[in-house]
Order: C-alpha cells, then structure tokens, then sequence
C-alpha cells in the first residue's frame, strides 16, 4: 500500500508554474487514447481527425476563431471573478440574457438599420448581461447568499426564458411555426474580417481586445491589485481599505457584461437570429479556460484556441467515426482535472511513501542542522 | 381522497432523489468538504444504473451498479482534493462537467431504449388498506431507503462517537489532527458515501422516477440537493423537510401544466430554480443560524504538517 504525502515548497515553483497546462494537455492525450482504445477506434487515426485535420486548412481556422471567441470573453471576465475568490459559475445565463437584451434592437425594430445599429446592440448585450450577474452579486452582499447556487440556478432560468421568447412572443410569424427570431436585417450582423478566406467575425477581435485589456488592469492597474489582495487574503484587503461588497459587484458586472458581449456577439455573428439554444455550453467551458490558462488572461487566448479545437475535434470525430459528440466534454472534463492536479505541483513536492515505519531519525537530524 | 393519495405518492417520488443526495452531500459537508459535483455524480449514477438494469435485465442489479458508479466516480474527486489538496470549488466543478460528457457518452446507445423499473412495495393485506396503505407500504424501495438514510445519518451523527469525530473533523481540522484524528482517511469515507448517495439518487432518476435514459436527466436536482443542504443549515430532518417543498414545488409546477393553467410553461418549469433562490436568500438572511451552523473549515483545503 503506498500514500501520497505533499510536502510544501518553500515558495511556488515557477518551473512548473509554466509546464503545468503542458503536462495536464499530455496527461489528457494519453487518458484520451486510453479513452479511444476502450471505445474500438485506433487511438492515432482519431487523434488525428481530432486535434490535427480540423485545423488543416484556412477556413477552419476561421471556424476555430469563432469558437475561441466566445470562451475567450467570457474566461477572462470570470479569471478576474476567480482571482477575487468570487465563484461566478452563471456566466452561462449572462451569456443568454447579453443575448436576448442585444437582440432587443432588431427584432423588436427589424426596420432600424444604419452604422448605429451594432454598436447600440452590442452596448445593450453588456448591460443585458451584466444586469443579470448583478443579481447574484446583489443577493451575496446584502444578504450573503452563496454566489455559486445563485448564479448556476439563474442560468437554468435564463434558457427557460429564452425558449419562451422563441417560441412565443419573439417568434418570427414567417417562420412556418419554427421556434425562432427574425433574421437580423444586414446593419445588424457582425461582419466577417475576412469574407474571401472564412467565416470568423468581429467578435475574435473583441476576445483579443477585452485579453490584453484584462491584463493591462489586472497587472498594471491598482483595481488589478485590489482583487489579487482580496482574493488571498480578505482580512489584509480589508485593513487596506479595500472593500469587499464593491469588488464583489465589480468582479460580477465585469464578467457578466464580457458574458453578455460574448451572446450578442455569437447570436449576431455566427447566427443571425435567436434559437432555443444559442451555446454549446460556452459559459461552463468558460471556466475550464479560465482555470487552463492560469487565470491569465494571456494564456486564456491560448487556452481558449485549445478548448475551441476541443468542439471542432468532438464534431470531426462524430462525423468520421460515428463516437457522440459528447467526447468533447470528456476531453474538456479531464483537461481541467488534470490542470488542477498539476497545479498542486506549482505549491508542493508530491512523494509517494509506503505504510512502513515513519522515519524517526529525521527529528534530531533537524536538531543538528540548527 | 384518491388524487390526493396521487399526489402525495408522486411528491414522495420527486422529493426521494433530492433528500437522498442531500443527506450524503451533508455529511460530506460536515466533514469539511464541499464537494459540488453532486450533479455529475448523480448523472453518473443515472446512466449506470439504467445501463446494467437495461444489459441485465435486472433493476435491482440496476441499482447496486447505480451505487458502485456514484461511490467510483466520487473517488476521483477524493483524490484531487484530499490527496492533492486542489481547489474544492474549482474540482468539484470539473466533476460535473466530466459527469455530464461521460454521461451523455456512455448513454448514446441508451437513448429511446425502455428501462427496467424497480417494482412498487406489494405487501398482500398492508397495501390494499385505504388511503395510507399505498402510502405506507406501497411505494418504491428507494422511498424506504432515503427515510431510513436519514434516520441513520441523524443518529450516526449526533449519537455516536465516530459522529462527533466526523463533525469536529469538520469544524476544525487542524484541532483534530492534533488530537490524533486521521482527517484524511474519515474526509475520503465521507466523500465516498456522499458519491454513493449521489448515485443513488440517479439511478432513482433512471429506474423509478422515469425508467429511461435521457441526457442531462438530473435537470439540475444535484445543484438543487446542494442548495438544500445550505437550505437545512447542516441538519437531516430539515433536509427531509426541504426535499419534499421542493418535490411539492416540483410536482405543482408540472400538475399546473397539465391543467392548461394560462401561464407560459417556462415559467411553471423554472419555478423549482426560482424557489431555490428566494429560499437560499430567506435562509441567509438569518446570519446567525448560518454562522452557527456552517462547518468552520468548510471547502478549505487540509495538507498534514508532520
């Protein structure tokens, strides 16, 4: 019988501060190829229809861009969530509801076009998103209910009520009984950066913009400073002056309106028109890639390529192999379990030690030494 | 008197899985940890239990194997957080997204294939009685086993030494380590019973409440569990309680749709997600209860110092 016994480090280990996203990323290929051998399909050929023909031509680099969009907003607003040890898991719902509120403009006034159109869209999707997120944040400091059944409950809300928008009120009345909004008129859609070569639109800018934004707050800014003091240590925050109650409404509007971004941003670039189900689950593989790219927004750009490669992988594997699509989560799932394993290496020394005697000897040794 | 009796029997059968999870969740918390993937755990519980009851033939085994994928699937949580100290948050999390995939992965030839049911209690004579006799001695198994849990976790709790020991151990672990307690071995017992609750609770899901296998078939009731757990402040028989409001909220928001009430379905199906706020709000609001009651060293993580 052996044990597992962390020893603590005298301080963080930079070395495998930066190996540990690697080293989750191959621990995760070889349990996925454990993975594949178990379901009868050679682990090699799928893990090249996997990782490596979905980004083979330049197109589906477009399609990985679109992906990335959405992961890539919404992470970086939840990393400053989590550094502030502020558990927004909702940004599903805010996703949902920057949505619908973006959307308001052309369906509601499908006639109302010209250059304000997306801006105003765009505007009202962080607000919409936001103000959702504020609710949770409104519940923890006036009452102090725990944020995370909060906000995950108001996402179970958020697409109830957008399944009764689709197929009631918002329902295109040409749409032959679909369960669907109106086609955004042209002013209203995001166009593509590159029409000749893909599909990929604005909103992959707008992921790159709120990153180095994010990070130029979180690492040069005083607010950047306040949420890293109060996320390790509230009691030192406090005595700093800093305040708990407003960071815990900044970090949530923060994240929601960057949620919020991301829905108008999806349903108006890569949609078109509102459906009963606009995300793929975006707003929770948010936090694998917030927790993949170690809550910085940086490596949240490379993690969230990562995770994007992940959907595209789970579809080209459905297609060519016949295996549920589902295999993307399994591989999003292990990826952040490995991830926060690895992580615990940054902090401690991991020996493995059998039930024999404890060695005694290393006490006077200790003596000796002082 | 008989739609009564209905209701009731079907209030019972959507409270079972809610209380059920719930209690293995409060144990866990009382020994400190806060493990959030009791929604994976469940879903996991759910395609297990349909799986071998659908390959067997047999619900019963159904059930057992229900159990066994909770327990397993929490293990792995066990080892994260206990062995390797990670963030129980962030793990636990992660518990039930990989829930959630393996799930829908493991259940894809599941799909639209008819389960097994567990048989109703029958008990020639008891059961035929008027009124209660349906109640009492006519429902599912699992009805039985989620009284009799609670019963037992209340005892073992408040009544036995290692009950004291698990509380303490979750109150102060560093006191308790200090004493001598082995924090780690008692946190990997309370987990794993916690999973096997869990497990439970799904497979009620797949072999009573609707015989089927159906993605994403918790429908949230795991993230509802834990929210009762805070909901009961840390005490069974307020667990019991709290689960069967809510498998009365949940089977009024379902009979309501049924009768054609003019109010958008959608509405009537977020109403258990609603309650659950207003309820978490109304019950933090008293600050006090909660300060009491809240296991002191809840979700943090322990690494013995030696």
């Amino acid at each position: 019988m052996m044990r597992l016994e962390l020893v603590k480090r005298p301080q963080r280990s930079m070395l495998f501060s930066a190996l540990s996203p690697f080293l989750a990323f191959g621990l995760t290929i070889i349990a996925g190829a454990i993975m594949f051998a178990l379901l009868g399909v050679n682990p090699l050929s799928a893990f090249r229809i996997y990782f490596i023909e979905p980004i083979s031509q330049v197109w589906q680099l477009h399609e990985l861009a679109i992906k990335a969009a959405p992961l890539i907003l919404i992470a970086v607003g939840l990393s400053v969530c989590y550094k502030a040890n502020i558990w927004n898991i909702g940004a599903e719902g805010q996703f949902i509801l920057g949505a619908i509120v973006g959307s308001m403009i052309p369906v509601l006034f499908p006639e109302f076009e010209g250059p304000l159109v997306l801006p105003l869209m765009l505007l009202f999707g962080m607000v919409g998103g936001a103000a959702y997120a504020a609710i949770p944040a409104l519940l923890k400091t006036r009452f102090g209910t725990n944020e995370i059944l909060t906000s995950l409950m108001l996402v179970y809300v958020a697409q109830l009520f957008l399944d009764w928008l689709v197929r009631g009120p918002w329902r295109d009345p040409q749409g032959h009984g679909f369960p669907q909004t109106v086609q955004f008129n042209d002013s209203a859609i995001l166009p593509e950066l590159m029409p000749d070569a893909g599909r990929a639109n604005w909103g992959f800018v707008f992921a790159l913009v709120a990153a180095v934004a994010i990070w130029i707050l979180m690492s040069r800014m005083l607010k950047g400073f306040e949420v890293r003091v109060l996320g390790s240590s509230p009691r030192a925050g406090r005595f700093a002056g800093f305040g708990l109650n407003r960071m815990v409404f900044f970090a949530f509007l923060l994240s929601g309106a960057l949620a919020g971004l991301a829905g108008i941003s999806e349903v108006s670039g890569a949609i078109g028109q509102l459906q009963p189900v606009i995300s793929p689950g975006y707003g929770f593989t948010a936090i694998i890639v917030a927790f993949l790219g170690r809550l910085n927004p940086l490596g949240i750009v490379a993690a969230g390529l990562v995770l994007a490669l992940t959907y595209l992988g789970g579809e080209a594997v459905q297609s060519a192999l016949g295996i549920s699509d589902k295999v993307a989560r399994v591989f999003q799932g292990m990826l952040l379990f490995f991830v926060l394993g690895c992580d615990t290496l940054i902090h401690y020394r991991i020996r493995l030690i059998g039930l024999a005697a404890p060695k005694l000897e290393a006490a006077p040794k200790l003596k000796e030494a002082r | 008197m008989d739609i009564t009796v209905n209701i009731l029997l079907t209030i019972a059968t959507a409270a079972t899985p809610l209380l059920i999870a719930a209690i293995g969740e409060l144990v866990v918390e009382r020994s400190g940890v806060l493990n959030l993937g009791v929604e994976g755990m469940m879903i996991m519980g759910a395609v297990g239990g349909f799986g071998a009851g659908y390959l067997t033939g047999s619900p019963w085994i159904g059930l057992l194997a229900a159990v066994a994928m909770g327990a397993v699937f929490s293990l792995l949580f066990a080892v994260m957080t206990l062995s390797l100290a990670t963030n129980q948050v962030a793990t636990g999390l992660s518990l039930t997204l990989l829930g959630l995939g393996l799930s829908g992965m493991m259940g894809t030839s599941f799909v639209g294939q008819p389960g097994e049911r567990l048989p109703n209690l029958d008990i020639p004579g008891l059961t035929s009685i008027p009124v209660i006799g349906r109640l009492l001695f006519g429902q599912d198994p699992i009805f039985y086993i989620s009284i009799a849990l609670t019963a037992a976790v209340m005892w073992f709790l408040f009544k036995t030494r290692t009950g004291l020991t698990l509380r303490s151990i979750g109150d102060s672990h560093t006191s308790a380590h200090a004493l001598g307690i082995k924090v780690i071995r008692y946190r990997y017992l309370a987990v794993i019973f916690g999973g096997a609750c869990a497990g439970l609770a799904g497979g009620h899901l797949s072999l009573v409440y609707t015989p089927q296998w159906v993605e994403n078939m918790a429908a949230g009731r795991g993230w509802i569990a834990l929210a009762l757990v805070v909901f009961a402040s840390w005490r069974p028989w307020r667990v019991l309680a709290g689960a069967y409001i809510f498998g009365a909220v949940w089977i009024g928001q379902l009979h309501a749709q049924a009768f054609g009430i003019p109010v958008p379905s959608q509405l009537l199906s977020s109403l258990p997600y609603l309650a659950t706020v207003v309820v978490l709000v109304l019950i933090s609001r008293n600050k006090r209860l909660t300060m009491m009651n809240t296991p002191a060293s809840l979700g943090q993580p322990f690494v013995p110092d030696r």
